[in-house]
């Protein structure tokens, strides 16, 4: 027996991706206090298996900016992780990394850019290490793309990418406290059914 | 007038003065059928090229052959004609450069939608294809025009 589908994932499972969203979470908090040079709070991370739609929904609806940062997942783990961040997290991290106030996404610069890469790259790391230590597994991480366009046709992307294997995507709301305000950053971990069972089984569970 | 909405893998048929618009289109693509006798229009939002790469999958609205297939399928019910029809197509962008040349499936759907039209014999007047951006597109089923909308290079009409 193995996991056939995303829709077949039981409690069991969701709480081991749970936790994996728990401690990645722990560490992108610690990573971004050290890259920002302050610290961070961060809301306890909201870990659910939604659908793609949904997901766009709750991103502000098919129409609204949003920034997506995508890493693919090499190694012991294929798939593909995704982080969207709302346009203020956007100007926030430029802000304080690059000392540079922008109110739009069209005074962004390649600077703001990769900025924003490392911060993905910052992100994706922290999920990985988590899922590694877990798991033992050994994951690489490709070079993150980067896009800010409307949140449907960001989300596309995986959609399409993991179209035949299921409409669902593991969705963790990791939001950051930056004085009175939310920061909205969600990350999407969307491992292969095959990647998938390898976490279950290297924990230890009959899948 | 109706606005008709369709979301991915959806498809959808509308008499004038109605228009069909779909939300966002990243690498999908739309594929819009007219008939300007009837001025019926119909659109599909397919997400993948073909229908083959999974035959588990039963959603046919998904993919560019089975998707345009039943689009022609629908409108010939409301007593279009495949001889009349003229296609419009948009979307198959490259969100992410990330992503390898072989793994474009932005330019594998144009392509596949392409195949799939010439094989049914229906004409490709306009089309607004690949480039990295997102496209929100809306039928008229007056006229026949797809009006193009996008977050950072403006609108247009095709």
């Amino acid at each position: 027996m193995s996991i056939g589908s995303y829709e077949q994932i039981n409690d069991v499972h969701l709480d081991v991706l749970r936790e994996i969203g728990n401690i990645g979470a722990g560490n992108a908090t610690t990573a971004l206090s050290m890259m920002l040079g302050k610290r961070i709070e961060m809301a306890p991370p909201i870990v659910r298996l939604t659908s793609i739609p949904e997901i766009t929904n709750a991103l502000g609806g098919p129409e609204n900016m949003v920034v997506g940062i995508l890493c693919n997942l090499t190694g012991d783990i294929e798939g593909m992780m995704m982080f969207v961040l709302e346009q203020a997290f956007a100007h926030q991290i430029i802000s304080q990394l690059l000392m540079r106030e922008i109110s739009n996404y069209d005074e962004m610069d390649d600077m703001d850019f990769s900025a924003l890469r490392e911060i993905g790259n910052i992100m994706a790391g922290s999920f990985s290490t988590a899922i590694s230590a877990l798991t033992n597994l050994n994951i690489g991480l490709d070079v993150p793309g980067i896009s800010i366009d409307m949140a449907g046709a960001i989300m596309s992307v995986p959609a399409v990418a993991f179209g035949t294997i299921g409409d669902y995507a593991l969705y963790i709301e990791e939001d950051i406290m930056e004085g009175e305000q939310y920061l909205k950053s969600r990350l999407l971990l969307i491992p292969t059914l095959e990647s998938l069972n390898k976490i279950m089984r290297s924990l230890g569970l009959e899948v | 007038m109706n606005k008709i909405t369709i979301g991915i893998s959806d498809l959808s048929v509308g008499a004038a003065p109605d228009s069909i618009i779909t939300y966002a289109l990243g690498s999908c693509i739309a594929i819009c059928l007219y008939d300007p006798i009837l001025k019926l229009a119909g659109m599909a939002h397919i997400m993948l090229p073909s229908s083959r790469e999974c035959p588990a999958d039963s959603n046919i609205r998904k993919f560019a052959d089975t998707g345009a297939a039943e689009l022609v399928r629908l409108m010939e019910i409301k007593g279009a004609r495949r001889i009349r029809m003229k296609a419009k197509i948009a979307g198959g962008a490259q969100m992410f450069k990330v992503v390898s040349e072989s793994a474009n499936i932005g330019k594998r759907n144009t392509q596949a939608t392409k195949d799939i039209l010439r094989s049914m014999m229906i004409p490709i007047v306009a089309e607004d294809t690949g480039d990295d951006f997102g496209r929100t597109v809306e039928f008229f089923s007056n006229n026949g025009i797809l009006q193009v909308r996008t977050a950072k290079m403006g609108n247009w009409e095709i």
